[in-house]
């Protein structure tokens, strides 16, 4: 399989014969067609946002035929919903609502009731037990599913029926392995053997499982200062700090960072994790469409000249807060762009690369790898270590100023207890290995894997004719099915055919946009991959 | 016929007028008409800013620097390291101690049979479970993990989370939402208080321990309820107490807070975090402790980072009331699941527990012992219960100076670990809401020896002759 820079080349010059073809490719003529499928052209399918192909037009026009420097990113594409989808996944969602009153009128639920508290204000609201019970029963089993073994390539899935329609389940006892195309293993260190692991097993026995107590008093040991260093080194900035779990550190480093006066400016689809560290800061907060960036260049242009809202007084500092691969779309963050927006009005940007460090870029260093950028741009970068380093945790890395601030002053760091000696010991190896610090090729070996199924996967999958969200670098594959039963019924029908994978309807999503996620992994062949 | 004359009337009365007039009356009508429809005048558009000023604007605007600045000799910069593991014995920095410090009550750290379950979890799952708990991170240890601990509780069910802080923090916003009221007591921890803010009900803080400030706040919520009972209605109460309070020692009276439960009809929520499998015959904490039956109780939770010695965090209750943080608790839904061998080694931790329940009995004689020793010291003056595993030294005379006496406290601790025992001082944030003074934090655990703790009063005493004369 072609390497990366011939396939970019090979890319562009066939999106520069699209363009002197004249082919207008607006999503409004599929309404037309009335069906999901996208039209042929040239044998290929692709289809471009309006901004993406303009970008295009203009990169090809001025580097046709040589490998770009700084090569064409945009290539993202975000369909619109057909008119006729649209109409049937609502009716689809009245329906099931309609049915689920009829249900609650007619048949008495078999949950749990509350004893012993009469007189007392009910708990939960109406409608949520409602929709808990009616709507999301029906497709309960397709989520919290067991695994017994590695969340590797192949897992174990533990069987259950249910016999009364949802309300409870049962194991069956047996095992089923399906390809797992559900967890986040992207560099595919979910094993049991193998340098990682043995490594952790040893910091067992050297440290014991955990540490008891708060990392400000008796909780730093040689392991988490060398997981620091390792950690600053990877990313390539001064230094960093590490946290016990990823989203406790969103939500708990956020306050230290903003306070009441400063405004916060982030992107539509950011994670429930740093929403919530947003909201317990107190910032203002304004959202801007996501990635947008001309929408972000309005919103701050106004921020800077017109103030605070009502006492006109300017902002303390304005912080853009986005993230470098968003789970639910699968789409990257356009950093040079932001970075160039940041420089000119004077943000600071934060950076949560919870899905891309270790699974983008040619180094496996995140988005800044990706698009080339420096390190030293971005103000606070975050990541976690649960999604490519197989492991649990999340660091914040910047420049030692900032660290020493948060060392002091950070939530997690003062109350949190101390990272476990095993979880650390397993990062410190997996990313040694993608560092290639250990001597072997393994990690290269890895990233380039990766970057390999990702590219093969997702051109299968538009020839075949589907819609994918998302651009053709994440290892993140949204697959549109709209209506809120299909998701349901897709994840069954896959799982009966031995693949497992997640299906993300409302209200993670918006109501219209019901998929199915495709999580690849290094450890995934491409016969698998055929297989799906 | 009528309107026929008015017309030639009025057509007679314009022909007979003076040109002027008439003018004078079409002015008049149409500048009224003018004023009418003209756009009033409008302050805010006198301040449409130019292009070139806006640039100006941006080029003038500095914000304040991302973070402030830090002493660069603050104690928190450079935390006492420890290598090995800390369990009775712990090495600061190279000097080796009796471990007085870390929250290890029940000796876990450095058990034999934990770590054995915990390596060979490690061969069988891998380290980490690369999901959340919907997306194929449910492995089939947490569904295990809670089992054990619904049997052990005695409750319906139970909820492990990933992270002890999480834990509550994630719990209160699942069910407390705005226009909630929330009775809290002044010392609960920090990440009760961050559970607080980010459930946006109304908080009610009461003192301390002290049973009469909240009977005064609950009849001052009745009143406001009958003069609204249709808001009352759908006002939930809650009520929010730790077991044992990290922050001073102390245990909940327990009995009195369920007398008040009933009768002003409030759920209660209890964050047994130091209690859990430390108070109690089998340890099943401050419920067992003062023989209350689990109806009383809506919820009960607690972080296994303490007395379990591994990470994570569990919810247990009513299944009525622990069903809802599946699908609403941030921390459960939007974030990893716990590393499988963890959930192991809580579970061998477990096994232990109910295998051996005699080392509750153990701990709390050992707590005694310690609360005796302590209490005898000339400078300090002891906080805490006899029977918690937790306890706070404070300076007898405290200088006036918040900062003097933290670094007096510092000075204690350093000559302390110097001697071979080792304590810390309890780390606070600047920004908690009721900021406590700064202490000298005690555990005991229930591997201590008579003579180690009467060496430990001994290396206190010592301690304060040298710093404080």
């Amino acid at each position: 399989m072609t390497p990366n820079p011939r396939q970019r080349r090979s890319r562009n010059i066939f999106a520069s014969n699209m363009a002197a073809n004249g082919v207008v490719c607006s999503s409004k003529k599929k309404i037309q067609n009335g069906k999901l499928i996208l039209k042929e052209v040239n044998g290929k399918q692709n289809v471009f946002s309006e901004q993406a192909k303009n970008a295009q037009l203009l990169e090809t026009k001025s580097s046709n035929g040589r490998p770009p420097k700084k090569p064409d990113r945009s290539k993202e594409s975000f369909e619109e919903v057909p008119l006729y989808t649209a109409v049937m996944t609502y009716l689809g969602f009245y329906l099931l609502m309609f049915l689920g009153y009829i249900n609650q009128l007619f048949f008495t639920p078999k949950v749990a009731m509350e004893r012993n508290r009469d007189g007392y204000v009910p708990l939960f609201d109406r409608f949520e037990s409602f929709y808990l019970r009616y709507v999301y029963r029906r497709v309960r089993d397709c989520w919290n599913q067991p695994i017994c073994g590695v969340p590797g390539a192949e897992v174990i899935l533990k069987d259950r029926i249910t016999k009364d329609y949802g309300w409870t389940f049962e194991y069956t006892g047996t095992y089923t392995k399906c390809l797992n195309l559900g967890s986040y293993n992207y560099l595919g260190f979910a094993e049991a053997t193998g340098p990682c692991a043995e490594a952790a097993a040893e910091a067992i026995k050297t440290y014991g499982c955990a540490m008891c107590s708060p990392v400000q008093e008796l909780g730093t040991h040689p392991l988490v200062l060398e997981l620091e260093r390792t950690t600053a080194r990877f990313v390539g900035t001064e230094d960093a700090i590490v946290f016990g779990m990823g989203f406790a550190t969103n939500a708990l480093n956020l306050p230290s960072l903003v306070s009441p006066g400063c405004l916060v400016l982030s992107d539509e689809k950011n994670h429930a994790s740093l929403i919530l560290g947003l909201r317990l800061s107190g910032a203002t907060i304004k959202v801007f469409r996501h990635n947008n960036v001309s929408s972000l260049e309005k919103l701050l242009r106004e921020a800077v000249v017109y103030g605070q809202p009502r006492t006109r007084r300017p902002w303390k500092k304005i912080l853009i807060v986005v993230e470098g691969v968003y789970s639910m779309e699968g789409s990257v963050v356009r950093l040079p762009d932001i970075i160039r927006l940041k420089k000119k009005y004077k943000a600071y940007l934060y950076l949560d690369e919870a899905h891309s460090i270790g699974a983008m870029g040619e180094n496996g260093r995140g988005v800044l790898d990706y698009h080339g950028c420096d390190p030293k741009d971005v103000d606070i970068l975050m990541g976690t270590f649960t999604k490519s380093f197989a492991s649990a945790g999340g660091y914040i890395a910047g420049s030692k100023h900032l660290i020493n601030y948060l060392r002091v002053n950070s939530h997690a760091a003062c109350y949190a207890s101390a990272m476990s000696p095993p979880i650390a010991q397993q990062i410190i190896t997996s990313m040694k290995i993608i560092m290639g610090e250990d001597g072997t090729l393994e990690g290269k070996k890895r990233i380039m894997q990766l970057a390999r199924n990702t590219r093969y996967f997702r051109q299968r999958l538009k020839q075949m004719g589907v819609i994918l969200y998302g651009n053709d670098d994440s290892p993140v594959v949204p697959f549109l099915v709209y209506m809120f039963s299909k998701i349901g019924a897709v994840v069954r029908t896959l799982r009966t055919r031995n693949i497992a994978t997640v299906g993300v309807g409302f209200p993670a999503t918006p109501l219209m946009e019901g998929r199915i996620r495709f999580c690849l992994s290094a450890a995934h062949t491409k016969e698998q991959l055929d297989k799906v | 016929m009528a309107t026929q004359w008015i017309f030639f009337e009025i057509f007679e009365a314009l022909n007979e007028v003076p040109f002027y007039h008439v003018l004078l009356e079409v002015g008049l009508l149409l500048w009224i008409l003018w004023l009418i429809f003209h756009k009033s005048y409008n302050p805010k558009e006198l301040e449409q800013l130019t292009e070139k000023e806006k640039e100006q604007l941006i080029d003038d605007w500095t914000p304040e620097p991302l973070v402030g600045n830090v002493p660069q000799n603050h104690p928190y910069l450079k935390p006492p390291t420890v290598s090995g593991k800390a369990g009775k014995y712990i090495n600061v920095d190279g000097h080796h101690c009796l471990n007085m410090a870390t929250h290890n009550y029940l000796g876990f750290v450095g058990n034999k049979d934990i770590e054995e379950s915990a390596i060979k979890t490690i061969q069988k799952y891998g380290v980490g479970s690369c999901g959340p708990r919907g997306f194929y991170g449910t492995v089939d240890v947490h569904l295990d993990l809670e089992d054990r601990l619904t049997e052990f509780m005695k409750m319906e069910e139970a909820v492990v989370y990933s992270y002890g802080f999480s834990t509550i923090a994630s719990a209160i916003p699942a069910y407390a939402k705005r226009g909630d009221v929330i009775f809290v007591d002044e010392n609960v921890n920090f990440a009760i208080q961050k559970g607080l803010d980010a459930s946006r009900s109304r908080i009610r803080f009461f003192k301390h321990n002290d049973m009469v400030d909240l009977e005064r706040l609950l009849i001052e919520q009745a009143e406001l309820d009958k003069k609204n009972p249709k808001k009352a209605q759908v006002t939930r109460r809650f009520l929010i107490v730790e077991g044992i309070y990290m922050n001073s020692g102390d245990i909940c009276p327990l009995p009195e807070l369920v007398e008040l439960r009933k009768k002003y009809k409030l759920r209660i929520f209890i964050d047994e975090s130091i209690s859990f499998a430390t108070l109690g015959d089998h340890g099943r904490g401050v419920t067992e402790y003062y023989n209350i039956p689990k109806e009383e109780v809506d919820m009960i939770t607690s972080s296994m980072e303490w007395s379990l010695a591994t990470i994570g965090g569990f919810c247990v209750g009513s299944s009525f009331v622990v069903e809802h943080q599946r699908l609403s608790g941030l921390g459960y839904c939007f974030s990893a699941s716990l590393p499988p061998l963890l959930a192991t080694a809580a579970i061998t931790s477990l096994n232990i527990m109910e295998r051996d329940p005699s080392m509750f009995k153990k701990l709390q004689t050992r707590c005694q012992l310690v609360h005796k020793a302590l209490s005898a010291l000339s400078s300090f003056s002891l906080q805490g219960d006899p029977d918690s595993p937790v306890k706070h030294l404070y300076l007898r005379d405290p200088p006036n100076c918040r900062e003097t006496e933290r670094n007096l406290l510092s000075k204690i601790v350093d000559f302390c670990i110097e001697h071979g025992v080792a304590v810390v001082i309890a780390a606070y944030l600047q920004m908690e809401r009721f900021v406590s003074r700064d202490s000298i934090r005690v555990t005991v655990n229930n591997t201590l020896t008579d003579d180690e703790i009467s060496n430990v009063a001994l290396v206190f005493e010592k301690a304060c002759s040298e710093v404080l004369h």
